[in-house]
C-alpha cells in the first residue's frame, strides 16, 4: 500500500462534508424563486462571483489531473495551465459583458435573445448538456481516486458520495449555495496550495528524498555476464533474454523467494541491470503488484533525482531554495522517469515501469507526452488542435458562463473575470511546482498518477495530506455542483420551459430545476464508475473540445457578425456537436476505452478541435447566408 | 418567455469602445499565445534554449500567465475610466 487511512483525514473529510451540508440547508431555508434557484437572485459580490469562479474552474483536472500529468510527464502536463488560462482571455475580453447584457440564467438565453428560436433553444440545451455531463465524468473520477487513499473505499463509492452530497447541495438552494460553497473551496484551495509549495520549497531538493519519514527506496544496479550469471549471487534467473520478457528488453530474477523483473542494457562486458516495478493480470483477472497483493505493500511509491546540479556543481541536496533557484537546478539535473511497456506472458499480462534518466531541460520543455519531436503532421495536428481546444473551451463552458448571472452589472462581471485571472493564474504558477515537487520527491504512485499532488502532502505528514485530500475532495463537490446546475438549467429552464413551453408556477419552475438535478446527478454517478483509471485533466480536455466547437462559434458570431441568424446558430451548434463528438468517439484513445487496439482507429488524432471549430463556423456561415430573408422579415415585423 | 437579464440592467454608453478595445487585446494575446504553440509545434527544441537561467519554455509560460493578468488590469482600467465618462447621463 502506498497510502493507509488516517482516522484525521477522515474525520476532516465528514467535518468539511458536514460543512457545505449544512451552509446549503442553511442557504435553502428561505423559500426560492428561479432567478435565486439559478443565478444565486444576481445579487453576488464581484469579489465573491470572481474565487467562485476559480472554485469552480479549478476542478479535479487542474489539481490532481494536471499536478499528476507533470510530476510523470514534466513540462507538457503544464501546457494545459497555460492552455486552460489562455481561455479566460477569450472570456474576458469578448464574452463577458455581452453575457451579462445577453442572458438571464442560462447561456441558451443569451444565444436566443435577439431570435426567440425553437432550434436554438433545442440545439444550446442539447449543448449544455453534453458538455456539463462530458466535463462530469472526469470529476466524477477524481472522487473515486480521492476517496481509495482518503477513507479505504473503493471507487464506485466516491462517485456515489459525491454524487449525493452534490445533488442535496445543489437541490436545497440552487446557485446560492453552489457560489459559496466554491467561494470557501477556491479560496482553501489557493492558500493551501501555497503551503505545499512553500513547504517544497523549504525542503529543497534532495538525491535520496525522504517521504513521510520513510527512506526513498534504494534502486541498488546489478551487473550481468554474457551469458546472464549475475553478479550478486544470491539471486536467480526466473525468465531469461529468450522469454517473453527478454524480448521486451527485461529479464525475472528471484531472491529470497520474491521476484523482480530488471531492464537490461548491453554493455562490452555483459550486462547493466536496472530494477522495476511491475503490475501482473492474472488470468482470472487478479493483479500483484511487484509480485504481491496490493495491501503488502511491495509497489512503493518513486520518483527522484539521478544527479542533482546546482550553481555548476554536482550537490546531494540543495537546501531550502527560492522559485527560480528550484527551476534552475531542475534544468540542470538528471531526472528519473518511468517508462511503460507491456509483456504478455501466455495469459497473464505484465505491466512493466522501467527507470529513464531524462535531462532537467528536456523535463522542463515539452515533448514527453506530446509528440511534437520529429513528428508527422498528423501528430504535430493533433498537438495544436489540442492548444486550440484549450483556448477556446473555457469561454464555452456552460458552467463558467451562469456564473455571469449571478452579479448585478456588466462591470462586475468583468471585475470578476479579473479576479478568476488572478486567482486561477496563480493556482496555475504553483502546479508547476506541485508536479515537479511530486516528481523528485519518491510520492509518485506509478498505477495512477491523478493522486500525485495529495501524496506529496504527505511526504510532509499525515496531516497535510488529510488536509489537501479533503479540499481535492471539496475541489470535486464545488465543480460537480456547478455542472449540475448548469445541466439542470437545461433541461427544465431551456428545454421545459422555454423550448416546450410548458406552463409552470414560480415554485414549479424550481422544483423542475431540482428533479433535473437529481437525475443528472445518477447520470453522473454511472459514467462515474464506468470511466475508472482515466487521466482526469485528458477527459477534460475532451469536453473542451466539444464545448469549444459546438459553443464558441455560435456565441462570437452572434457577437461580432449582424449577418448571424437563428437557424446558422442552431446549425453551427449541431455541426459543433456531431463533428467533435463524433471525432471523438473514433479517435485512437477512445478505441483504448472500448478495450481495442488504439492504432487500429479510423482516425490517428485524438483531438478535434482543428476540424470541428472551423467546420461549425463555416456552417454558421453558410447557413446564416441562405436565410438571410429571416432577418429582413424580422426587421419588417419590428418596423410594422 | 424568459429571456432578458436575471436583473435590471442600465444603459451603457460604453459598450462599443470596450468592445472594440477587447478584441484589439484579444487579437494581440492570441499572437503571443499562438506563437507560443507553434514554436512548441514545429521547432520544440528551441524551447530548451536557457534564458534568464531557465528553459525559454518556463519563461514563455510565466510570460503567458503574466500577460494575460496584465493585459486584464489595463482593460479594466480603461474600461472603468471609459463607464465613468460616457455613462454619466445614462
Amino acid at each position: 500500500m502506498i497510502y493507509a487511512q488516517s482516522p484525521l483525514a477522515i474525520g476532516l473529510f465528514i467535518a468539511f462534508v458536514s460543512f457545505v451540508l449544512g451552509l446549503s440547508f442553511y442557504l435553502g431555508r428561505k423559500k426560492s424563486t428561479a432567478a435565486s434557484y439559478y443565478a444565486a437572485g444576481g445579487n453576488v459580490h464581484w469579489f465573491t462571483n470572481g474565487i467562485a469562479f476559480a472554485g469552480d474552474y479549478l476542478s479535479a483536472a487542474s489539481f490532481l489531473g494536471i499536478c499528476g500529468m507533470i510530476a510523470t510527464a514534466g513540462y507538457d502536463g503544464w501546457m494545459y495551465s497555460i492552455g486552460y488560462l489562455a481561455g479566460w482571455v477569450v472570456a474576458l475580453f469578448l464574452v463577458a459583458e455581452p453575457m451579462k447584457r445577453l442572458g438571464k440564467y442560462t447561456f441558451t438565453d443569451a444565444l436566443d435573445s435577439k431570435f426567440n428560436s425553437k432550434p436554438i433553444q433545442l440545439t444550446a440545451a442539447v449543448s449544455t448538456l453534453l458538455v456539463s455531463v462530458f466535463y462530469l465524468i472526469p470529476q466524477m473520477v477524481g472522487a473515486g481516486v480521492l476517496v481509495q487513499p482518503l477513507l479505504g473505499l473503493p471507487h464506485w463509492v466516491g462517485v456515489v458520495i459525491v454524487g449525493v452530497v452534490v445533488t442535496i447541495i445543489v437541490a436545497t438552494a440552487g446557485m446560492a449555495s453552489t457560489t459559496y460553497v466554491q467561494f470557501f473551496k477556491g479560496a482553501l484551495l489557493l492558500i493551501m496550495s501555497t503551503v505545499v509549495v512553500v513547504m517544497v520549497l523549504f525542503r529543497g531538493l534532495s538525491t535520496t528524498p525522504v517521504n513521510n519519514g520513510v527512506a526513498y527506496h534504494d534502486f541498488k544496479p546489478l551487473t550481468a555476464t554474457a551469458d546472464l550469471v549475475i553478479s550478486d549471487p544470491g539471486y536467480s534467473v526466473v525468465a531469461g533474454l529468450d522469454s517473453a520478457f527478454g524480448k521486451a528488453g527485461f529479464v525475472k530474477l528471484a531472491k529470497d523467494n520474491k521476484e523482480t523483473i530488471w531492464k537490461f542494457e548491453k554493455t562490452d562486458a555483459g550486462y547493466n541491470l536496472e530494477q522495476t516495478l511491475y503490475v501482473t493480470t492474472k488470468e482470472d483477472g487478479t493483479k500483484l503488484y511487484n509480485g504481491a497483493a496490493k495491501e503488502a505493500g511491495e509497489f512503493f511509491p518513486v520518483g527522484h533525482i539521478k544527479e542533482l546540479r546546482m550553481n555548476g556543481k554536482d550537490v546531494l541536496t540543495t537546501g531550502a531554495v527560492g522559485p527560480l533557484a528550484y527551476l534552475s537546478a531542475i534544468k540542470d539535473s538528471t531526472i528519473v522517469l518511468w517508462g511503460k511497456k507491456y509483456v504478455v506472458n501466455g495469459h497473464e499480462k505484465t505491466e512493466v515501469f522501467y527507470q529513464k534518466p531524462t535531462p532537467g531541460t528536456r523535463v522542463l520543455r515539452p515533448g514527453l507526452k506530446f509528440k511534437v519531436d520529429n513528428a508527422t503532421p498528423l501528430e504535430t495536428f493533433n498537438f495544436v488542435s489540442l492548444m486550440l481546444a484549450l483556448f477556446c473551451g473555457t469561454a464555452a463552458l456552460p458552467h463558467i458562463l451562469i456564473r455571469y448571472y449571478t452579479v448585478p452589472s456588466q462591470a462586475a462581471a468583468r471585475k470578476s473575470t479579473i479576479v478568476a485571472i488572478a486567482a486561477i493564474g496563480f493556482f496555475y504558477v504553483l502546479t508547476l511546482f506541485l508536479g515537479v515537487g511530486a516528481m523528485t520527491t519518491g510520492v509518485i504512485n506509478l498505477t495512477d498518477n491523478n493522486m500525485s499532488a495529495p501524496l506529496l502532502a504527505l511526504s510532509f505528514g499525515v496531516v497535510l495530506f488529510a488536509v489537501i485530500s479533503s479540499l481535492a475532495f471539496a475541489t470535486v463537490l464545488g465543480t460537480v455542483s456547478g455542472l449540475i446546475v448548469a445541466a439542470s438549467g437545461a433541461v427544465a429552464h431551456d428545454l421545459m420551459d422555454n423550448f416546450l413551453d410548458i406552463k409552470m408556477t414560480e415554485d414549479g419552475k424550481v422544483r423542475a430545476g431540482k428533479i433535473s438535478a437529481v437525475v443528472v446527478g445518477c447520470i453522473a454517478i454511472f459514467l462515474g464508475i464506468k470511466f475508472e483509471g482515466m487521466n482526469v485533466s485528458f477527459l477534460v480536455g475532451w469536453a473542451f473540445a466539444v464545448a469549444a466547437s459546438a459553443n464558441l462559434p455560435a456565441i462570437l458570431m452572434l457577437l461580432f457578425w449582424s449577418k448571424t441568424t437563428a437557424k446558422g446558430i442552431a446549425a453551427s451548434i449541431t455541426v459543433g456537436i456531431v463533428s467533435s463528438l463524433g471525432l471523438i468517439l473514433i479517435s485512437p484513445d477512445m478505441w483504448a476505452v472500448y478495450g481495442l487496439i488504439p492504432k487500429d482507429a479510423p482516425i490517428h488524432f485524438n483531438s478535434p478541435a482543428l476540424i470541428s471549430i472551423p467546420l461549425s463556423i463555416l456552417t454558421l456561415v453558410i447557413v446564416s447566408l441562405m436565410t438571410q430573408n429571416d432577418i429582413n422579415r424580422g426587421h419588417a415585423v419590428e418596423a410594422a | 418567455m424568459g429571456h432578458g437579464p436575471a436583473v435590471k440592467l442600465g444603459r451603457d454608453d460604453a459598450a462599443a469602445f470596450k468592445t472594440k478595445l477587447g478584441v484589439k487585446m484579444f487579437v494581440v494575446y492570441t499572437i503571443v499565445y499562438f506563437t507560443f504553440v507553434i514554436i512548441n509545434a514545429t521547432n520544440p527544441k528551441a524551447m530548451e534554449t536557457v534564458v534568464l537561467g531557465q528553459t525559454a519554455a518556463v519563461i514563455w509560460g510565466f510570460g503567458l500567465i503574466g500577460l494575460a493578468l496584465v493585459q486584464a488590469v489595463i482593460y479594466n482600467h480603461f474600461c472603468t475610466k471609459a463607464e465613468s465618462e460616457m455613462n454619466k447621463g445614462a
